[in-house]
């Protein structure tokens, strides 16, 4: 096992170097060769790690030491448990179908090798990032994959809103790392020590304050990576990316990582009510904000971030209010379902020579067949349709916040379930059905993607079907249930019960509630299609706020970038400029005007100097009279 | 009285320091007039100098913290100086980034100098001389020695390859230099006849014997300014910094990478070497004022980064917010924060040296500096963009390069001490990536700028070799730092056992008031 742990992050690290170095001259459109053999066999290993740990095995691995100052010793080392392997099997998984596809919808790129080159290395630090055993290792990986999208989101960097977004991206990261990063020293300064194992053991000593202040500082990184509010900015804009990394970094993998983070550091967060009522609050609040703005976007990749960012909340909520197995069901069922909704959506994109405003689709369920029935199914998990894998993960969520009596989490989790249908259908309706929208050239144009990028998106659409009722089955003691009851048996907070009555109408409403927002965005778009336009108008100022994001980037302009800009500006002109500079060189012409001053002195004339030196005598003889008086 | 240790078998310190002088020398009085040798001899003299600092690295100790490779002869007996020379870990480390990047800029600037060559190279290989003997000087007076000897070359650097500005750089580089160097003179003159044990012996210049001398307060404190001032010029620490950003600007590349890679090096060095260990008392005493100096300069110096519109004043910026670090790292007193400011300023001498050929690299083939006549330069230069990135993202303290683990350490070092402190400087990093990531987006993504780049060359062979070697080893820092952390850390714990007991007694009210606005240690 230790070789297969070894080389699953190695393999595309490898591949990433050779491909970076070698592809823009040798490999060009060849590139994909290696980067996609690497992940294929990344996953085989991957599906071996996973197998062994099922069978109830693990691993922890120190590598060798990575740094060593004074008391301060961090290894570089692998940590192998149930959530590892639950997280390897969504990354790697997902991992390989992205892959697959970006050779289809890559194709003829200029970047084609640096696509995949980055591609690779984000593998690897994904990989890293979950294998890692202590939080410094993590952080690094964290930053890694941090960088990854960065380099992805401006791929295509000649665009300015690309270079901008990545920019941002990276920043708005950053700023939730500047509290991850604190809450690591603060481990450290407690502790001793950054090893998972360490820490946990030793959660119970710290006390209540300090382990609230390191619960929500290690959050604040979630908040960021995870693309919650006030953080979720990013994320939006991060759509400019290529939509394979859409699908696999900003839906399937890079974002949960905030998730994993919160669910690995569970005995530590067992530990903090306040912590936890504060990732419950932040994540349902994230989880309906978004929703609404779902709502209202026209770019159909701008609704899909928006509903990852409303999915993530989810896990947030479970997180929060200690329904941790919920929370890793739905990053695993999301990240099955959510890759494929964004490959479907590049598929379209795809057909439609780069269109991704929905108010110029309609119409394409004949002529993308393979594409419109993978999206419905995606859709419908999205939705929690009764049966599908986002209906298991996302009950289970519920249930958890109603039976840890979290009824107010709940009532708006079961309102975001009812937008998130909506929303759903708005899009399938509204890109699919109807009439089509778009010029008539474009329209005959259309023609479904290569197998290369259809079979990536039947294999998803499988577990997106069957994972919940293969892990699901029954609800609140299924196999995933028992899978990671280990992992998560110091911090469970609510004691555990079977499912009952009560458990069977809370699933039964919400699958009522997801249905009727089906019907809702059928009722909308499809059969009364004046509809939408009217209630927009009737909404008014709601509707232009949810429309503009809720001006969130604008505050932060206002009262952030510019102000620093303008202060920055005047620390420079003035302060550094001005009063320092300007304090040096007035220095220099005080010398300069001092010795002006004294140059009439110095006149080389005897007679001066003799007189001079008279009147000093004087002066000498005057003030030693005066002291000896 | 003559005596070297047997470690290598001849007197190695001393062969490296002056074999650029003999290489300059050779240069000056038997190649005159032969222009197409002076480059040949310079890469040839900073080679074997390498060679020669790398046998040293080879053969150093890493279990002690005692001096080696000791030489020792007397010099002006009657003034109690001799020459002696000896390292330990902390100046290893740091002759290791000098000879390294004294060997670099030589083919960075094979074709950027046209005139004078003569002086240019010769200049440079002086000023190894000064910067080698200045690491390794374990006299006070042979150490001001080698001091000033850097100072005259470098003023010339700037003074006669600079930029148009030049004679304004030079002069200010100079006078500030100057005015720091004159306190440091007058309080070793001042220490050294202090630490005589009767009045009728000769002043006391040896730092061996000087580490035993005891200075009363007042002393230690006057002494201790004259020398931090000296020294925090070089760092150079807010706000003492402002000929930095003029220096660099008119300096040509080699000087600024020197300027940045190895002068400002002195700075932090001297503290470690001279103020910790002489002048305990005072320097725990100034602590939390110097503290509150490098959180300003960090942030002070991230913010006017960002506003910079030419490309080598937000990297000069740049080094005074990360300098921050260094001494806010040094003036933590643990062996973390010390250890992560050694590891900042090497990691800083690799990636400003860096950035600061790449800038030159870029005016060599666009004739501006300015970021606004940039932009999109990743699409005709993509080998160029692609290590301007590298060297961007270490300086941004990336993990898994070498900017990261100093940073980390640095900071670690300062939470320990005061947690309100590090979260400040730790905002610091936020606004690098700020800075460099908006920097490189002006200048390298967006729409080509100009459609004649199409038709300049990228990066060439000679220059990819020059920014290789100094890419390997920002990776090795940050993946393998162990390496450079054990050649450190019996010198930095031997330090930090130095000062932490003048540490615990002294309790001064502001030292108590920081503490407990931070939790304290």
């Amino acid at each position: 096992m230790k070789a297969a742990v070894l080389l699953i992050p190695l393999l595309p690290l490898a591949s990433f170097i050779i491909t970076g170095f070698f592809g823009r001259r040798y490999f060009k459109d060849k590139s994909h060769y290696l980067s996609v053999a690497s992940v294929a066999i990344s996953w085989i290993l991957s599906m071996y790690v996973f197998i062994q740990v099922e069978r109830g095995q693990t691993l922890s691995w120190q590598l060798y030491t990575w740094i060593a100052a004074g008391k301060f010793h961090v290894d570089i080392g692998f940590l192998v448990d149930e959530l590892t392997a639950i997280m390897l099997l969504v990354v790697s998984t997902v991992g390989l179908m992205v892959h697959i596809y970006s050779i289809g919808y890559m194709h003829g790129d200029k970047g084609y090798y640096r696509f995949f080159a980055y591609i690779n290395l984000f593998m690897f630090s994904m990989f890293m990032l979950v294998l890692a055993n202590n939080y410094l290792l993590l952080y690094v990986f964290w930053e890694a994959v941090g960088l990854c999208s960065y380099l992805l989101i401006a791929f295509w960097f000649p665009k300015l809103s690309a270079s901008n977004a990545g920019m941002k991206a990276f920043l708005v990261n950053r700023v939730g790392d500047f509290g991850f990063s604190l809450g690591i020293m603060l481990i450290f300064v407690t502790l001793g020590t950054l090893d998972y194992s360490s820490v946990f053991a030793a959660a119970g000593t710290i006390g209540g304050g300090m382990v609230t202040a390191i619960c929500l500082l290690l959050f604040t990184g979630a908040v960021g990576k995870s693309a919650q509010f006030p953080l979720h900015v990013w994320l939006p804009d991060a759509m400019e990316g290529p939509t394979p990394v859409s699908s696999l970094i900003h839906a399937a993998t890079m974002v949960n990582a905030g998730v994993y983070m919160v669910a690995r550091s569970s005995p530590l967060f067992a530990h903090s009510h306040t912590a936890m009522l504060v990732v419950a609050a932040i994540g349902t609040f994230t989880a309906i904000f978004a929703a609404i703005i779902a709502l209202v976007q026209n770019d159909i990749k701008k609704v899909l971030a928006y509903s990852t960012i409303s999915q993530l909340g989810y896990m947030f909520m479970a997180l929060g209010v200690g329904a941790w197995t919920a929370a890793m069901f739905h990053l695993l069922a999301h990240g099955f379902f959510k890759g494929l909704l964004f490959l479907c959506s590049g598929s379209v994109i795809h057909a439609l020579g780069g269109e991704q405003d929905m108010r110029k689709m309609g119409g394409l369920r004949k002529k993308i067949k393979i594409t419109y029935w993978t999206f419905f199914i995606g859709a419908l998990a999205l939705s929690g349709f009764p049966g599908l894998s986002g209906f298991f993960s996302k009950d289970a969520i519920l249930s958890g916040a109603f039976s840890g009596g979290y009824w107010y989490f709940w009532i708006v989790a079961l309102i975001t379930v009812f937008l998130t249908a909506f929303y759903s259908f708005r899009l399938i309706f509204m890109t699919f059905h109807s009439e089509p929208r778009m010029d008539a050239k474009v329209f005959a144009h259309v023609h479904e993607s290569p197998p290369v990028m259809t079979a990536p998106l039947i294999v998803l659409s499988v577990p997106t079907v069957v994972a919940g009722l293969f892990l699901g089955i029954p609800p609140e003691s299924g196999h995933i249930d028992h899978f990671l009851h280990r992992v998560f048996a110091a911090a469970i907070v609510t004691p555990e019960h079977q499912f009952g009555f009560l458990s069977g109408s809370l699933m039964a409403i919400s699958a009522v509630v997801g249905i009727g927002g089906i019907l809702l965005a059928w009722h909308f778009y499809l059969r009364c299609p004046f509809l939408p336009a009217a209630t927009c108008k009737r909404a008014g100022r709601l509707y232009t706020l949810a429309l503009n994001k809720f001006y969130v980037d604008e505050i932060y302009f206002a009262v952030f970038i510019n102000p620093l800009r303008r202060f920055s500006r005047w620390l420079w002109r003035i302060v550094d400029a001005g009063v320092i500079d300007g304090a040096v060189n007035g220095a220099g012409w005080l010398a300069l005007g001092a010795g002006r001053l004294l140059r009439p002195i110095q006149t080389g004339k005897v007679q001066g100097y003799l007189f001079a030196m008279f009147l000093g005598l004087l002066a000498l003889m005057v003030v030693y009279i005066i002291l000896t008086l | 009285m003559y005596s070297f240790q047997q470690q290598v078998g001849f007197p190695i310190l001393s062969v490296m320091t002056f074999l650029p002088t003999l290489g300059a020398l050779a240069m000056l009085l038997l190649m005159r007039g032969r222009p197409h040798l002076y480059k040949y001899t310079a890469l040839a003299t900073t080679g074997a100098t390498f060679i020669l600092s790398l046998a040293m690295v080879w053969k150093f100790d890493q279990y002690t913290a005692d001096f080696q490779f000791i030489e020792k002869v007397n010099w002006i007996q009657r003034l109690g100086a001799s020459y002696h020379m000896g390292v330990d870990g902390i100046s290893v480390l740091l002759i290791l980034l000098t000879t390294l990047l004294s060997l670099i800029i030589i083919p960075a600037s094979w074709n950027y100098i046209k005139d004078r060559e003569l002086g240019f190279f010769a200049s440079f290989l002086f000023l190894e001389t000064g910067m080698l003997g200045t690491f390794c000087a374990r006299d006070l007076l042979l150490f001001y020695v080698f001091w000033e000897i850097m100072l005259i070359p470098m003023y010339f650097i700037i003074g006669v390859w600079g930029g148009p500005r030049r004679v304004y750089a030079a002069l200010k580089f100079f006078l500030f230099t100057m005015a720091g160097s004159v306190l440091m003179l007058v309080a070793i003159v001042g220490i050294a006849y202090l630490a005589r044990p009767n009045q009728y012996a000769a002043p006391v210049f040896d730092l061996d014997q000087l580490q035993h001398a005891v200075f009363s307060f007042p002393v230690q404190m006057a002494a201790f300014l004259a020398f931090f001032i000296a020294f925090a010029i070089k760092v150079p620490m807010w706000p003492l910094h402002t000929w930095l950003p003029d220096a660099h600007v008119e300096a040509p590349t080699a000087g600024s990478v020197i300027l940045a890679g190895v002068l400002l090096k002195m700075g932090g060095y001297g503290i470690i070497r001279f103020c910790i260990p002489l002048f305990p008392d005072a320097v725990v005493t100034a602590m939390p004022y110097i503290l509150i100096l490098s959180i300003i300069a960090i942030i002070y110096g991230a913010l006017v980064s960002l506003v910079q519109k030419d490309l080598k004043k937000l990297v000069a910026y740049s080094s005074v917010s990360h300098m921050g670090f260094v001494t806010g790292g040094i003036f933590a007193f643990s062996v973390i924060g010390l250890e992560g400011a050694l590891l900042v300023m090497f990691s800083h001498g690799l990636l400003t040296g860096a950035l600061f050929l790449m800038v030159g690299f870029m005016y060599e083939r666009l004739h501006t500096r300015e970021i606004s006549a940039m932009g999109g330069l990743a699409s005709p230069f993509p080998v160029m963009a692609a290590f301007l990135l590298f060297f961007t993202l270490g300086s941004l303290g990336l993990p898994g390069l070498s900017g990261f683990v100093g940073e980390f350490l640095s900071l670690l070092g300062l939470f320990t001490y005061n947690k309100a402190m590090a979260v400040v400087a730790a905002a610091g990093i936020i606004m690098a990536a700020a800075y460099l990531l908006w920097m490189y987006l002006r200048v390298m993504f967006v729409e080509t700028r100009d459609e004649k780049w199409f038709r300049l060359s990228d990066l060439n062979l000679r220059e990819i070799a020059s920014l290789a070697p100094l890419a390997g080893l920002a990776v090795w820092v940050g993946v393998y730092p162990d390496t450079f952390i054990n050649i450190i850390q019996p010198s930095a714990s031997h330090l930090i056992n130095h000062i932490s007991p003048y540490l615990a007694q002294h309790g001064d009210f502001l030292t108590r008031f920081f503490a407990s606005l931070g939790g304290g240690r």
